[in-house]
């Protein structure tokens, strides 16, 4: 029998963040009140960070198989085949929650643990990326958070040692009260040398290693499974602090023991620590997981079972070893300099047994507590459908040259370079494409193959319509990736979102799920891994729904790709794909009608897809190099970035009678892309665009040194990169 | 020509320098900060970027003191070549070998960006293939490499000539907006006494071919590999 020395009064179940109806459940399934280790034990697995209640439901429809899929969701990260004996291992994830309460530390250990996420697997990291996205920048918290956050990014991944060469940052304020802090990291590892959380064998040795164990960051997966409010400040001690320097020789101790044979499963401890580790090794394996807390390696004193089971350390692995080669295994993490102590062992109980100063503090059926989570099927009701806008009916407040110098320099167009200039984004010497184009490349090992890698959404789509903004948000990395000439191949997703507790959003999470299902199935391009978060909303203020897409893409040979930037003059500018002149939430109605109204652009996966596979042809056969996918502002910023790029100018000449000018410039329809080639292959891939169906029209000539836009005035590349590079470092200094 | 590559807890471009070593020619071996002596007939110990032992003290400060830094002074007042590049630069200022500090960066953030540098000697090993003045384009990745120094030291570097490096505009000329982490006279890399030990704060490391950005960074390998060449 298990002493208890605390009685679970409703207040204590409340602040774990158990409902009272969750409570009764764990009380059925263990036959007795818990003592107060096991109630923290079950607040931790069953929160909705951890046990993913409200959103399992509906992610089960997603597609995640496909011929080369190694690993879908369920490890630590996804992982793919990428051929040669390679796999690439990937996953995204939030840190919202701390991040707003703490920057610096809030997204440094969203790094850190995305890239543990990767190694556990056996992966050496070769890139990392981002999505973030702030409150509007009248905010007065959001220069203090874009500057943590983009400090921490860089601070842990610098250190690391893994190149930042891509993300996405925005503004927005809808975010004034929750920040979205999203971490990507890719490795890479040989097939046959991947390792999984799955423990087999009984009385196998359970060894605690990397750092150690202090109070920091106990309840933090519960933190970021609650909504915020005014005292939110008061959580910072849960937030954890990072050790990049530690994660460092934990990556390369874990790598040199795991060659060394002697693992048999390894998970690293992430949200929930201790506890999510162990009992997901035990319940993988069908074992029981027996730990003696009184061996665990501790940062202060008199830690109580509680607090370990709860703390979020960072920079800390559990493994189970082959027995007999805990010798071996403790001189390789002793060269390195991190603790290593043998805690406990498998068990053929099925029992998750924690003991503390030789009481038991904990007996609890390790199986249940993953299975047994509550499972919620919440009411959702379907966002209200938006109408159309008809191009025509959008008045034009100033000249399209004027909206185009506005909108290179509005906050969420205007140049990132402040910010990935704070992110070591070259070295490993492999970083083919670097931040600022539709996607990075970075080479694998000496090549010739490479990745291709983006990260997308776009929000005020998905909350207009949640369905095709799914879509829109998948389509767009897989874009992204076909623009510099890579086959996509799988996708992360970081689904973040309201409370599910409200209908509404619900309803948002539910569509978009489906969009980004539906999108996935006709692209091939599934799901290996993700992350939900949810509850980011702030006083019953709800962030737009932002399903980040992270997607990762192989390109055969590296030095076969296509940028954006214009690369000689006289070169031929055509346009792929059709325009109708999309405005419904263009970023031209909002930031220059001021308008946030109407349908966003559907997206056709067939036309897409056809599109796609045509330009992704004349980058592979080497006819273009000059690729830009269309999105945000259309045409017009599309060619303004390509001009910018390479500091080369263009006019353009051809544009259709029946559109007003600004819907043709500006509009936002789908499936397109900018292609700048020779004029003596113009003619062909007119040709070829025309004999299979895909929509290609010539817009104009590259050259000089302005851009000219029908029948506007010239806007000289120096001026549009003035404005371009100007906002952020002014907005930064307090100038803007 | 023989290399050593001296690898600290943190070091994080031992790779990015060593495959631009095998590249220009040379052997190259990994040396562990523990070990006592350098490996019979090394010609060449460089120190890489990164951040030793994580460098939550003053940058380089506990690796100057490591253990194989003796053998790597006792190299060095042999006349053997030194190569602190980024942390390694830090870390040969801490260890005594070369003179001055690296500060943090003028604006307090870590910088990664492309930059060119103008080349202000190339008699020496490291830079022979190399034209006098000529502006090469690498990039930096760092956020300390301020480099500061009392007057009289900085006095002496120009005097004798031991400034290596400069930072500049793709014309090769200083100006103040090239000089964005706000180091002393513009100054990128310097050399000791004997221009047998060099530390840089730039990485050549990353600009070895077109691919990934340019080659302008392969002169300094191909240098040190050309002067053995030559020798033997």
């Amino acid at each position: 029998m298990i002493r208890n020395d605390v009685a679970i009064t409703p207040e204590l179940v409340k602040e774990h963040g158990l409902k009272p109806d969750e409570y009764e459940r764990f009380v059925t399934l263990i036959g007795r009140e818990p003592t107060i280790t096991e109630l923290g034990i079950v607040s931790a697995m069953w929160n909705e960070h951890c046990s993913y209640k409200s959103s399992r439901i509906h992610l089960r429809g997603l597609p995640t198989k496909a011929p080369w899929v190694i690993q879908g969701p369920g490890e630590n990260a996804g992982v793919i085949d990428i051929g040669d004996g390679l796999a690439c291992i990937f996953k995204m994830e939030s840190h919202n929650h701390p991040s707003f309460i703490e920057p610096y530390q809030g997204a440094a250990t969203g790094v850190g643990g995305i890239l543990r996420d990767v190694f556990t697997m056996g992966a050496r990291p070769i890139a990392a990326l981002n999505f973030l996205r702030f409150g509007e920048p009248d905010h007065p918290k959001t220069p203090h958070l874009v500057s943590g956050v983009v400090a921490g990014i860089g601070g842990y991944g610098n250190s690391f040692g893994v190149p930042t060469v891509g993300g996405s940052v925005g503004f927005d304020k809808r975010y004034n009260g929750n920040i979205l802090v999203n971490a990507m990291a890719v490795g890479l590892a040989r097939t046959d040398e991947i390792w999984y959380a799955k423990a087999t064998g009984i009385g196998n040795p359970i060894v605690y290693l990397g750092s150690k164990t202090g109070r920091d960051g106990i309840h933090g997966a519960t933190m970021a499974s609650a909504e915020f409010d005014d005292a939110s400040d008061e959580k910072r001690p849960t937030v954890q602090v990072g050790d990049p320097f530690a994660e460092k020789l934990l990556l390369e101790a874990c790598l040199e023991l795991m060659k060394s044979g002697a693992v048999i499963a390894i998970q690293d401890m992430g949200a929930a620590g201790l506890t999510s580790s162990a009992v997901e090794m035990g319940a993988k394996g069908n074992l029981g997981i027996e730990l003696d807390l009184d061996k665990v390696p501790c940062r202060e004193e008199g830690m109580t079972a509680y607090e370990m089971m709860l703390s979020e350390s960072q920079e800390r692995m559990l493994m189970v070893l082959k027995p007999g080669m805990e010798q071996e295994a403790e001189a390789i993490f002793h060269k390195w300099g991190l603790d290593f102590a043998v805690i406990g062992k498998t068990t053929d109980t099925l029992r998750f047994v924690i003991k503390h100063g030789g009481e038991v503090k904990a007996d609890l059926p390790i199986k249940e507590l993953g299975d047994e989570a509550p499972l919620y099927d919440r009411p959702w009701v379907e966002s209200p459908k938006q109408p159309v806008i008809v191009p025509d009916s959008v008045k034009t407040p100033m000249s399209e040259a004027e909206a185009l110098l506005k909108l290179v320099g509005s906050p969420d167009q205007c140049s990132k370079r402040w910010v990935w200039e704070q992110y070591d984004h070259l070295i490993l010497g492999n970083t083919v494409q670097t931040p600022g184009g539709d996607a990075a490349i970075v080479r694998v090992e000496d090549g010739p193959k490479g990745l291709a890698l983006t990260t997308d959404v776009t929000p005020r789509y998905c909350e207009a319509d949640p369905f095709e903004g799914g879509k829109q948000a998948v389509a767009e990395a897989w874009r992204n990736i076909t623009a510099v000439g890579g086959l996509p191949l799988a996708i992360t997703d970081n689904l973040n979102f309201a409370s599910p507790e409200r209908p509404e959003s619900m309803g948002q999470f539910v569509g978009c799920l489906k969009g980004i299902g539906e999108a996935c199935k006709a692209l091939d391009f599934p799901v290996v891994s993700g992350n939900v978060s949810l509850y980011n909303e702030t006083n019953g203020q709800g962030i737009l729904p932002t399903p980040a897409i992270g997607g990762v893409g192989l390109v055969d040979d590296v030095t076969v790709n296509a940028s954006v930037a214009f690369k000689r003059e006289g070169e031929v500018i055509i346009l792929i794909g059709a325009t109708q002149g999309w405005l419904g939430q263009s970023i031209y109605l909002r930031d220059v009608c001021g308008r946030e109204d109407g349908a966003p652009p559907p997206v056709d996966l067939a036309t897409e897809r056809r599109n796609g596979d045509f330009v992704r042809q004349l980058i592979r056969s080497g006819q273009v190099t000059t690729v830009h996918d269309l999105s945000d502002g259309g045409i017009a910023l599309g060619l303004a970035e390509m001009a910018m790029a390479g500091g080369v100018g263009a006019e353009i000449t051809a544009f259709p009678e029946n559109l007003p000018l600004h819907a043709f410039l500006f509009g936002e329809d789908q499936a397109r892309y900018l292609i700048a080639v020779d004029e003596d292959v113009a003619a062909d891939i007119l040709y070829e665009a025309g004999a299979i169906g895909v929509p290609a029209v010539t817009l104009g000539l590259t050259g000089g040194d302005a851009l000219i836009l029908p029948g506007q005035q010239a806007i000289s590349v120096k001026q549009l990169k003035a404005a371009h590079e100007a906002w952020l470092p002014n907005y930064m200094t307090g100038k803007a | 020509m023989k290399s050593a590559v001296i690898v600290f807890p943190g070091s994080n471009r031992e790779g990015d320098v060593l495959r631009a070593l095998k590249s220009a020619g040379s052997q190259v071996e990994k040396v562990w900060h523990a070990e006592t002596e350098l490996p019979k007939g090394t010609d060449l110990v460089v120190l890489p970027g990164g951040f030793s032992y994580g460098d939550y003290l003053r940058c380089g400060a506990i690796a100057g003191r490591a253990t194989v830094m003796d053998a790597v002074r006792t190299h060095a007042a042999r006349g053997g070549l030194v190569l602190g590049i980024c942390n390694g630069f830090q870390i040969l200022c801490e260890s005594g070998l070369l003179p001055g500090i690296l500060m943090r960066n003028a604006n307090l953030k870590f910088i990664c960006h492309r930059q060119f540098l103008r080349v202000e000697r190339n008699d020496t090993a490291f830079t022979r293939n190399y034209a006098k003045d000529q502006p090469i384009d690498v990039c930096v990745a760092h956020g300390e490499g301020n480099y500061t120094a009392d007057e009289e030291t900085l006095k002496r570097l120009e005097g004798e000539g031991l400034v290596a490096f400069r930072y500049s505009d793709a014309q090769g000329h200083i100006t103040q907006d090239a000089n964005r982490n706000g180091s002393m006279n513009s100054i990128a890399g310097i050399y000791s006494e004997k221009l047998n030990v060099l530390g840089m704060m730039p990485h050549p490391e990353n600009l070895i071919e077109d691919l990934v950005g340019g080659t302008d960074g392969r002169g300094l390998f191909e240098s040190l590999v050309s002067s053995f060449a030559k020798a033997a």
